[in-house]
């Protein structure tokens, strides 16, 4: 034993550790300095050369914050600190890139809504007034919006539902792998090609009229897929061992679902479902060919033209007047904030669904 | 209360996959036997036969008889769901349901079979399978609380009070202490000394001297070759396979000579 101890002294000599594990680093406000000298010097480059575009402005000062770090961290820290620190820069400007259409979506909806949008342009809907003319409002187009998407969601989300259900619990097969290939390809389905199916089926061949609940039909088959999809991949996450554990209890199998895979992926499952709605509610295609479009409020959905919120929106844009302009943007920002409010109940739904860890 | 399992004949397979072979045996009544042998020898799928949770995983198939008393779990017009009424089981990883309760944990038996009891009563029963469960003295104030907030070994004997709460007359456990500490395991063990007295319990361990410690008897489970299906080499009195089994294989396998 002390043979080979010995043996091995000469090789740990020869390859002796670095003196000290202390290498010189940048300080830690450098990137939020570097940040904003590059800011500085990309506006003072575009106001020297006369650019004229914020964007060009912007992609200069990125370009300068890159080059930058990446050269001060080599010339300081060595190369594979610089590295790592223009990976971190490059994945901060992909995120930049990726906000910054968005805020300014919601920027420019808020600064140019806001203004028509009060108690008035909620509660009256369009009525006799002409389309140059101000005033007038959305309250028919929010009636039809909240049926049609209601009774689309209350076709779609069972039917979604107990589809993902057989597919996760009971689908082996031919038949189950028919029906995933069919709902991927569902998924797939442009929603004018939705709506000229049930305008085909519902108006031409049966001879019904147009109606909100037509619309409906139309944005439940753009629904279903992406209900069966997510409750599909929440009921995956269930781990077996809670089924089998279940079912080891004497349990039977479609109680086992009811009593425990369901409760424990509840929360997943009405994400689904709302952020599904959500989806939906800025359908504005299948709502063109089958509810037409009121100017009246029309709140029985089942018979006779209605109105939602994008075709409002459409509509109104085509108008072309001044006053119509600003009723599509109060229009587009209530639609926006709909799909925020679904989207924030969905998230709170989630959590408060969780399953419990606490002591 | 407790019953005799006497299994002829039985060979259960994954799909095509033999996993074992020609298996039989006798489990005396309030006894514990305990089956031993090398990872994929197919103690947990025999096992997982005898009350046929086998047939749970997707291909799952059996052949051969399984008697409790005298009636066979594989016979015609046999319900598998009843048959795990009588035939409880304890998981290798401690799996209470999430969503619940500590004590509906152990009420999810009655309760998820519809033999939903009034609420005195579930009291009852909650309360003596917690305290047979050697956990009622840490939970008793915190029934309210989630199961999955106990520690491993607390959910592990959470996890046996549930399956003693439905009553059943053998309890099959599937490696129960092998997540955890020695401590735990020194409880649950001294659980399945006293739970012998009522339920007759089939324990499969990696552990020989937990073997040893808590079985009456002992069956050593082998295979011929990684893909071969797994076999019982023999069955007998605890003492007499630690200290003169009649095959040279469970000889070699317990004093960790083999291969």
């Amino acid at each position: 034993m002390s043979n080979t101890v010995t043996a091995r002294r000469p090789v740990a000599d020869s390859a002796p550790l670095p003196v000290s594990l202390k290498q010189p680093r940048l300080p830690r406000w450098a990137p939020a300095g570097l940040a904003a000298a590059a800011a500085a010097v990309g506006c003072g480059i575009g106001l020297a050369a006369g650019l004229e575009s914020r964007i060009q402005w912007g992609l200069i000062a990125a370009l300068l914050f890159v080059l930058g770090t990446f050269l001060l961290a080599a010339a300081v820290e060595g190369t594979r600190q610089a590295k790592d620190r223009l990976a971190t820069s490059l994945v901060w400007i992909c995120f930049l890139l990726a906000v910054v259409p968005l805020a300014s979506l919601i920027w420019e909806t808020v600064a140019r809504g806001i203004k028509v949008v009060d108690g008035y342009f909620l509660s009256h809907s369009m009525g006799t007034l002409p389309d140059a003319m101000a005033g007038g409002g959305i309250y028919h187009a929010l009636v039809g919006t909240l049926q049609q998407v209601g009774l689309a969601a209350l076709i779609a989300a069972p039917i979604g539902l107990l589809t993902a259900i057989y597919l996760v619990e009971y689908g082996r097969g031919k038949l189950a792998k028919a029906v995933t290939f069919f709902v991927d390809v569902m998924t797939g389905i442009p929603s004018i090609v939705a709506g000229l199916f049930v305008l085909s089926v519902w108006i031409l061949i049966l001879g019904f009229g147009p109606s909100g609940f037509a619309g409906a039909m139309a944005l439940a088959i753009l629904m279903m897929p992406v209900v069966v999809r997510s409750t599909e991949e929440m009921l995956k996450l269930v781990p077996n061992e809670l089924r089998e554990a279940s079912l080891a209890l004497g349990v039977p199998k479609w109680r086992t679902i009811l009593k425990v895979v369901l409760p424990t992926s509840v929360g997943g499952i009405a994400t689904g479902v709302m952020l599904a709605i959500a989806r939906i509610t800025g359908e504005t295609a299948p709502v063109l060919l089958l509810v037409w479009g009121a100017k009246t409020i029309n709140s029985n959905p089942f018979e006779g033209a209605q109105q939602s919120l994008p075709l409002y929106v459409f509509q109104q844009w085509q108008q072309g007047s001044d006053a119509s302009y600003d009723r599509a943007w109060g229009a587009a920002l209530v639609l926006i904030a709909f799909v925020m409010i679904l989207n924030l109940v969905a998230r709170g739904i989630a959590r408060w669904k969780a399953p419990k860890t606490g002591r | 209360m407790a019953k005799r399992i006497d299994v002829s004949g039985l060979s259960a397979y994954y799909g095509s996959h033999r996993a074992i072979d020609d298996i039989s045996m006798t489990v005396e009544p309030r006894s514990v036997t305990a089956f031993i042998g090398p990872s994929g020898c197919g103690k947990s799928t025999f096992l997982r036969t005898l009350n046929r949770m086998h047939e749970v995983t997707p291909g799952g198939r059996v052949e051969g008889k399984v008697m409790l008393d005298d009636e066979n779990l594989y016979g015609s017009g046999v319900d598998p769901v009843a048959v795990r009424r009588t035939v409880g089981m304890v998981f290798q990883r401690p799996n209470p349901f999430p969503t619940m309760s500590i004590f509906d944990n152990v009420a999810a038996g009655l309760r998820l079979n519809g033999t939903v009891k009034k609420k005195s009563e579930l009291n009852d029963v909650v309360e003596k399978s917690l305290k047979g469960a050697n956990l009622w003295n840490e939970v008793k104030d915190r029934l309210n609380k989630p199961g999955s907030g106990l520690s491993g070994g607390q959910q592990q004997r959470l996890c046996i009070a549930r399956a003693i709460a439905v009553e059943p007359q053998v309890l099959l456990m599937d490696e129960p202490c092998s997540a955890l500490d020695p401590i735990s395991t020194l409880a649950i063990e001294d659980l399945i000394g006293e739970l012998k007295e009522r339920f007759t319990i089939v324990i499969v361990t990696h552990n020989m001297q937990q073997a040893a410690r808590v079985s009456d008897r002992t069956a050593f489970f082998n295979l011929a070759a990684v893909g071969q299906p797994g076999k019982l080499v023999e069955i007998d009195d605890t003492e007499r396979i630690f200290s003169n089994p009649s095959v040279q294989a469970t000889e070699d396998y317990i004093s960790g000579r083999f291969g």
